[in-house]
Order: C-alpha cells, then structure tokens, then sequence
C-alpha cells in the first residue's frame, strides 16, 4: 500500500435531538421525536418496520432531503456538530436500487463523480478513485463500462463513488435488497473492506440481521409510533425485542427455520417441454431440453444471474415463443384450445397460466386495488357477480381488504408483492408463473407468501418459480431445475 | 456501445465534441439553405477527400453511413417518380411523371443526403457522451447541473426499452392484450412515464447523495481542451461549406429553398 493515497478522514458523529421530518403533502411524520447519539466509529444495523423512518433518518444524515419545499423538520439533527446540507461530502449514501445509483457510462468517471461535485483538485481525484475502487475490490478498468456490471459490482461500484468523497460516515440503505446471494456477500464483504481502510462510522438499514451482524457492534430499532424502540448491543437488543421485530418483519438471527411442506399428491402433467430452447428478442439463447410442469406440485428454476430463469419463466407463461423445440400444454391446460400457449389468446391466457413479474409494477393496470383484482376475471369473461366474491375472499386471504380503493402504485414493497399475486390468482389459473416471487421482502410478507403458494399447490395448482431463495425452494419442497449460462454473461438480470 | 467501438480509435475520436458538433452542423446548414446539385456536389467530393486523406477506416465508415446511403437513394427515387416536373418528359404513368426537372430534382437530393449525412454521421459516431458533456460545460461554459442531469438522464433511456417489452408481456398475462390496442398502448406508456419518473428521482437523489448541486465549486476530472487541431476541424467544416456557396453561386446553379 506504499505511495497510495491512504484515506484521511476522521469518523463523524451523528447528534439528533427531538428530531422529526414530515415529507410535503403528507399527514403523518415520517420520523418523530428522534434522540439518538452516534459516536465517531460506531457501526449500527438500522432496523424498523415498514415506514418507521429509518430511509427518512439516512437521508437526513445524508442532507439529500432537500429544504422547505421539500417537507418540514422539526428538532435538531447533527452531523460533526452542523447541519448535514453545510457538510456535503461528510455523508455518504448508498441506496437500495442498483440501476439508479450509476451515473456515469464508465467505472472511473463515476467514481470520480462525487470527486468533482465536492470540488477536490483534479490532480487528487485519480488517485482517490483508485483507492476507492481497491478498497471494494472491484479489478476492473478505469474505462470499463458500467452497464457491463453485475448487480452487486454496481453496488460496489457505488460504494466506491462514495468512498472516494472521504466521508465520515457510510449509510447504507437496503444496499443488498436487490441482489442474489452472491451478490450479497460480495457487498457485505466490499463495506467490511472500506471500514477497515477508512475506520468511518456506519449505519445501515437492512431486513436480513444475519448478513450483517458480523461487521455491527450496536443495533438502533425505531418506533413507528416515533423515537426509539430498542438500543444496544445486538444480542440484547435481539433477545429482548424479538417479538416487535419478527412484528416488524425483520429477519431474526438464529431463529428457527420453517418446516418443509410436503406437496398432498402428485398429479399430472400440465405443460410439457421437448427440446426447448427459449430466448428473448435479440438476448441470448438459453437451451432448456425437457422440462415437465406438474399439478399439484412446485417447480423451481434457480442459476446464476443470466443463466435464463426469467426467460424460461416467461416462455413457460405462455408469453414468449420457443425459438426451437416444443412446449405442448396438456388437455387438461389448454381447455379446448391449441397445444402452444404463445397462441392463445391473452384473455385465454389469463384464465389458464397466471404470471406473477418480478417488479409488480409491471403488472398493474388499474387505479385502484380492487378494480386491478377485477381485470382479470373480466377479461375473461367470468360473470361480474361471480368475481364480486372472489374478489372479496382474495383481498381477505392476503390481507389487502383495507386498502381496496387504494392506488396500486402507492402500496408499500411487501403491499405491491401481495397484490401482485392476488391479480394472478383471481381467475383461478391452473398454472402459475413466478418471478423472484420473495425477492427483497421482509420475514412476515416471506411467511405469507410461502404460506398462500403451499396451499395453492395443494390445492392442485402447478407453481414455477425463478428464485434464488434455497429457503423457498425448501419449503414449497420445490423440484429444482438448474440453469447454467451456456456463456458467461455479465450484468444481465 | 460495440457498434462505434472500432471508430473511437481513429484519428477523428480525440478531437474536440465541441468542435465535430461545430463543423457538423455549420455544413449541415448551409447546404440546406439550398436545393441544388453543385453545391451538394462538391461539398461531397471534397468531403470523401478528406476521409482518405484521414485514412477512415473504409468498411467500418460504410457500414456506418449505410442507413444514409439508403435514404439518399430512396429519397433520390421518390423525387425522380413525383417530384415537380419540368422540361422534356420521359416517362408518365398516372402520378408518376419521369422529367428533366425531376430528374436534376432526384439527383440534387440524393447529393444533399449524402453530403451532410456522411459527415454528421462520422462525426457523431465518434462522439462520446460523456466527453460531449464535459466539452459543452467546460469548452461552451453551458451549466454543469443542466449538463450532467440530461447526460444522467439519457443513460436511463436503455432502461425503457426493457420497460417497455415488460410491460408488453405483463399485460398479455393479465388478459388484455387483444383489445383496444390504442387505448392498452396509451396506459402502457402512462406506466412507463411514471415508472421513468420513479426512476429519475431516485437517480437524482443518488446524485445528490454524492455531493452533486452542492454549494462547492465543481472541479473537472477529466480536463476537456479545445487544441488548434480542433480549431483546424471546425475550420475546415467552415471551408467545405463555403466552397461548395462559392462554386454553386459562380456557376450560377445556387437556389435559396425559402424566397
């Protein structure tokens, strides 16, 4: 490490006293009555439930909450002793999305991004991004482009871009939310790394404990009511708050795992494949072979990023043509009409194979919760009077009926999920078809997922399922179908 | 990003964007101001000079300007088969009216394409956007947060496309994709618009998070120069415009399109 530029800053402290924050235009404060006290170095697991603040709290730290226009504060909160927005660059901030989080279309440059914003001299910004991009071990070139990156490089990527600002303190918010276990661990290892060149404090928000327990040595809980629920050492903390935060949807350390769910009966072959190969217009050529989909049970389909579990997902939901091969859909399936499920009709589609999209956001259509559970039956041609009822029991079992007049794209991650399966559902398909379907949700929303797709199996629906989750694969007692990338493929999700 | 990779290395790569954009458009310009074939003509000829002299790599340079080739020719045909007649008529049949007016039309057209695609295609495959930001902000002094947030914001455009084919898909499975493909096509792009709005947010706030709009004065990494050699560049682009003016009016073949 001799000649590298060494990282020079000194940890920050975090002072908040009384604090609160309401965003514009809304009723409810989204933090309030916050006493806490960081000290220079500390590291803390930020945890919470659903809206308790704990975003709300980093970008506060963070100064990105912008002024008057932008919400109300109350209280004071404190970062070395000032207002974080006169201290830019003391805060760093590392957000949940990937995507979102790159700027700039090569490596270098946008580590150098922040560099530039904050007005270090040129001659000191190269040096920085180089030791930047070593402290989280990410050997690529200066020009390599950021679009080639996996998910969990671009987060480190992102880590980087912060590191290189020298800041005091590392906030990290759901930073591994949308990434595979690998990618997990190659983040979590990354921030180990920047700690230890550069001793700054940390906060970090995140659902799964575990990951993170190693590397924290005090754990913050927030009230939704307002203030602080638990402080202190983690194993304190997690033993005397254990039942708020399984409440919370936190996943717990060392918690009992959940039993697996044999399937009630095997039943037939719904939708069979021979000599499949599938692929998306113009993407790459994912060679499946054989493939059986059966009533009555669940089938997984894991593998690396861009081994093809999406395509194939979307192929085996009736929405993507195979490029060679045959997927016939059993008499049963297909209900009076063609063989391949590509030529149905959508509104022939929807009542025989159900697809639930990674993002749920891609799926909705309508302005209200209830109207969006009313698509699909409709479109079907299933008689108002009928869905009325189903629609009723669906919202129940999944916990949705408060929010039936609410706008789908205002639900909460876990709320938009639910949703998403419940528009599937509704019109009783024989086949269902999902996508990372436990992705990034917390440990109550996983529960009720696992909980409702064991009981549609049993109720003798097939289930695919793309998934990276070995926890779900091990419940649904799911047949697993591994993909490996014929190539090597980077950054394709 | 492949697709202009083998043209990033050539000579005409490490000049100035600033400069390229300049001599692009001073050509572009001029040559639209009229329609005929002596100035489109010598402003081509002594464009293809140029790239010899530049030792453009040849296949690579024509199989980026292809798209231009065919829209000249194209563009050449249509005029030829409906474009105003005059003079000695050779073929006619029904709308299609085959003359010496239309035929010098065509050929004055077909010129034009070429002479101010070639270069504005050459030019921009060149360009890299970033370097096309640091260049305007630093060379043109245009305001760095406008700058940077339109090149931030043009890198999320590669997300709309997989958006887009999302939502195709999503919607067949939710059983409305055979009807009212108007209206299905018009709340599928509402959905795109808010899901682009989601998304440029939470860009903006991940660029606000690293210190982007704060009240330091920003410093450039990579230092954007503009040389005499891109001096030279946008010098040329004014001689090659003004050359072809020259010879078009002294032969008196110049046609202002508009008066």
């Amino acid at each position: 490490m001799t000649g590298r530029t060494r990282f020079q800053q000194r940890p920050a402290g975090i002072h908040a006293a009384g604090w609160g924050w309401r965003h514009a235009g809304r009723a409810a404060w989204a933090v309030r009555g916050l006493d806490l006290d960081v000290q220079p170095g500390e590291r803390i697991l930020l945890l919470g439930g659903s809206g308790s603040g704990k975003s709300t709290l980093l970008g506060g730290i963070a100064g990105v909450l912008g002024g008057d226009d932008d919400g109300e504060s109350e209280g004071r909160l404190l970062l070395d002793g000032e207002a974080p927005s006169a201290v830019r660059g003391r805060a760093g901030l590392v957000l949940q999305d990937p995507e979102t989080q790159t700027v700039l279309a090569r490596v270098g440059d946008d580590v150098a991004f922040a560099c530039e914003n904050i007005g270090v001299p040129r001659e000191q910004i190269w040096p920085r991004v180089r030791a930047a991009l070593d402290a989280v071990r990410l050997d690529v070139d200066l020009s390599h482009a950021t679009s080639a990156l996996s998910g969990g490089q671009k987060q480190r990527l992102a880590l980087a871009g912060i590191l290189a600002m020298q800041p005091g303190v590392l906030l990290l918010d759901e930073p591994t939310a949308n990434l595979d276990p690998d990618g997990v661990v190659e983040v979590r290892d990354a921030v180990a790394s920047a700690l230890e060149a550069t001793g700054a404090t940390l906060i970090v928000v995140e659902h799964r404990v575990d990951v993170w327990l190693e590397l924290v040595d005090r754990v913050v809980v927030l009230d939704g009511a307002g203030g602080v629920l638990a402080d202190g050492a983690p194993d304190r903390v997690f033993d005397d708050s254990a039942r708020e935060l399984r409440a919370a949807g936190v996943w717990l350390p060392h918690r009992s795992a959940p039993a697996r769910r044999e399937p009630t009966a095997q039943g037939a072959a719904l939708l069979s494949g021979e000599g499949l190969t599938v692929a998306r217009p113009r993407g790459p050529r994912i060679p499946v072979g054989d493939i059986t989909v059966r009533a009555g049970t669940a089938l997984a389909l894991t593998g690396v990023n861009g081994a093809g579990k999406s395509t194939l997902a979307l192929a085996l939901g009736g929405l993507l043509p195979p490029v060679s091969g045959t997927l016939t859909a059993s008499e049963e399936l297909r209900a009076g009409l063609g063989a391949s499920p590509f030529a149905w009709r959508s509104s022939a589609l929807v009542s025989r194979i159900g697809s639930v999209f990674q993002n749920p956001e891609h799926q909705f259509v309508a302005a209200t919760v209830r109207d969006e559970l009313a698509v699909g039956p409709r479109a079907a041609g299933i008689r108002r009077r009928q869905t009325d009822a189903v629609i009723d029991d669906v919202l129940a079992r999944l916990r949705l009926d408060s929010l039936a007049r609410a706008n789908p794209f205002t639900l909460s991650g876990g709320q938009k999920r639910r949703l998403s399966v419940a528009t599937a559902i509704v019109t009783a398909p024989r086949m269902l078809v999902l996508d990372e379907p436990t992705f990034g949700q917390d440990a109550v929303t996983w529960g009720e997922l696992v909980g409702l797709l064991a009981e549609l199996r049993d109720g003798g629906s097939a289930l695919v399922c793309a998934t990276h989750d070995e926890e779900l694969v091990r419940v649904l007692a799911a047949q697993r179908r591994e993909l490996t990338a014929g190539a090597p493929l980077v950054g394709a999700a | 990003m492949t697709f202009t990779q083998p043209l990033r290395s050539t000579r005409l790569a490490s000049v100035n964007p600033v400069a390229k954009l300049g001599a692009a458009s001073t050509i572009a310009i001029v040559l639209l101001a009229s329609i005929d074939q002596v100035s489109a003509g010598v402003a081509l000829v002594v464009e293809c000079l140029l790239l010899g002299f530049l030792r453009f790599p040849l296949g690579a340079a024509l199989l980026r300007v292809s798209p231009i080739l065919v829209a000249a020719v194209l563009a050449g045909l249509t005029t030829l088969l409906y474009g105003q007649s005059s003079g000695r008529v050779y073929a006619h049949w029904w709308l299609v009216e085959v003359s010496d007016g239309s035929i010098r039309l065509a050929i004055a057209t077909a010129l034009r394409i070429l002479a101010v695609g070639i270069p504005a295609v050459l030019l921009f495959l060149t360009v890299d956007p970033t370097d096309l930001a640091d260049s305007l902000a630093q060379v043109l002094r245009l305001p760095a947060r406008f700058v940077l947030g339109a090149l931030a914001a043009f890198r999320l455009l590669g997300l709309f496309a997989e958006d887009w084919r999302a939502l195709g898909y999503a919607r067949r499975a939710r059983g409305i994709a055979g009807r009212g493909a108007v209206r299905r096509s018009l709340g599928q792009a509402f959905t795109l618009f808010v899901l682009s709005i989601r998304r440029a947010s939470s860009l903006a706030t991940a660029m606000e998070a690293r210190g982007f709009g704060s009240s330091a004065r920003r410093t450039w990494a990579r230092p954007s120069r503009f040389t005499a050699r891109d001096w030279l560049v946008l010098g040329i682009g004014v001689l090659v415009a003004a050359l072809a003016v020259a010879v078009s009016v002294l032969t008196g073949s110049w046609r202002f399109v508009i008066g």
